[in-house]
């Protein structure tokens, strides 16, 4: 039996190996540093676009608004620069404090989330919700953008500040599907308990933070500096 | 010289027809299904694609001899993902609505196995040129199978096309053919007519007699 025998090849050098990986690397590094330097303005200014477009999806009777910050002492101010994860004052035609829409971040089952949601001082709740940016399992986690017994948690999710002023009264938490009792509670979404257990925490934390703050500044804010159109 | 201008011609033609990804290789079925609701998704997904496919076909390519085999897969994959990460960035600076509704797919462009696939089977062995030619073809091919999804889910799902209504008001839209389900339908619906068309037809002697009498 004559038995064709393969060719021996040579073993590749640690150093072949090293060149290839850390040039390519390198060159693969190089390649997205420049497309980022080169699109960043671009998607800035469409991210600021769609910021307006979606506070006036979850503020419709907002006419102007106000972006505001909090200072290191605790205090709001008014601010005129760009954050990461803006907040804004909104105000009707006859320049009474409507709300605020507030951007907010936290890690979902795949990647960050980031959402807007809406917070009404008339109502003392959440009255507005949209995802900003989802990576989402497609037809899973994305679903809290479509599944409509979801969306409706935000009609009225009780945001009541705490009578000493230090969060929530209660904490925004996240329940299985149909075991909503309260009304500071999310029914959650079967099939996507991650994502939706992270829009929870994402709304209780980011609330906590600005409800008693907005509460307690908000309204005697000095508004010279309040944009038209949301 | 006419040998060599025949081949290059049949790399870029055997994406669209004979070696089609979707409609014969079946490849890529992830990004075919899900985001061929609409034309334009559709539209900007095999352009996203053929993008990929292109730049990370003929990166391969050009740097065939300084990769050593043992290290091909994550250098292609370096490479891919790096491209997907630039078309990424492209995509939401042209629209921020668009990147939305393609959603994570575009990330998911780095697993899609058409483009490791062409990397590993054909753009490594071969010169840039060829390379190109066989992404172009291959994307080309990619795109016009995710348009033809497309086209008729939005026709029938929403009775628009790339957002202008085609359809009268009148007609009742098949709102099925939006929902994922809808996908398999208009895939299998283009399986069949593209099988039947690659089928090869039996001359007229043959029928005569096969035919009883």
């Amino acid at each position: 039996m004559n038995v064709p025998q393969r060719p021996v090849e040579p073993p590749t050098s640690a150093w072949s190996m090293y060149r290839a990986i850390v040039g390519i690397g390198a060159m693969c590094a190089l390649l997205i540093v420049a497309v980022y330097e080169l699109t960043a303005a671009p998607i800035r200014l469409n991210q600021q676009r769609f910021l307006a477009a979606a506070v006036a999806e979850v503020l419709p009777a907002a006419r102007s608004t106000q972006a505001v910050a909090i200072r290191d002492d605790g205090r709001l101010v008014p601010t005129t620069d760009a954050a990461e994860l803006p907040v804004l004052l909104g105000y009707d035609e006859a320049d009474q404090l409507l709300g605020a829409a507030i951007a907010a971040q936290g890690m979902g089952y795949q990647d960050n989330i980031r959402v807007l949601y809406a917070y009404s001082f008339a109502k003392r709740a959440i009255v507005g919700f949209k995802v900003l940016a989802s990576k989402e399992t497609p037809g899973l986690g994305d679903r809290i953008e479509t599944e409509a017994h979801f969306i409706a948690n935000f009609e009225r999710l009780d945001a009541t500040p705490a009578d000493d002023g230090g969060g929530l009264r209660h904490a925004i938490t996240t329940v299985k599907q149909g075991e909503k009792t309260e009304p500071w509670q999310l029914d959650g979404i079967t099939g996507a308990t991650i994502t939706s257990v992270a829009i929870g925490d994402i709304l209780n934390d980011s609330a906590n933070r600005w409800v008693p703050v907005l509460e307690r500044d908000a309204a005697g804010f000095a508004r010279a500096q309040r944009s038209e159109g949301p | 010289m006419a040998a060599t201008e025949t081949t290059s011609t049949d790399e870029f033609v055997k994406g669209l027809w004979r070696d089609n990804p979707v409609f014969v290789q079946v490849l890529g079925m992830c990004p075919a299904l899900a985001v061929s609701n609409t034309a334009i998704n559709a539209l900007t997904m095999g352009l996203a694609t053929s993008f990929v496919l292109l730049m990370s076909g003929l990166s391969v390519s050009a740097l065939k001899t300084f990769i050593p085999r043992e290290a091909r897969i994550v250098c292609f994959i370096c490479i891919i993902a790096s491209f997907v990460t630039a078309v990424d960035y492209i995509i939401q600076a042209i629209s921020l609505e668009l990147s939305r509704s393609l959603g994570a797919f575009i990330a998911l462009i780095v697993v899609n196995c058409l483009i490791l696939g062409r990397a590993e089977a054909f753009a490594s062995k071969n010169k840039p040129g060829r390379a190109a030619l066989d992404a172009l073809g291959m994307g080309t091919g990619f795109t016009a199978a995710l348009l033809a999804i497309g086209v008729i889910r939005e026709v029938l799902g929403n009775g628009s096309l790339f957002g202008i209504a085609v359809l009268p008001a009148s007609f009742q839209t098949w709102t099925v053919m939006v929902l994922p389900s809808g996908g398999f339908f208009a895939m299998a619906l283009w399986l069949l007519i593209f099988n039947r068309l690659r089928e090869p037809r039996p001359r007229a002697d043959h029928r005569v007699q096969e035919s009883p009498t």
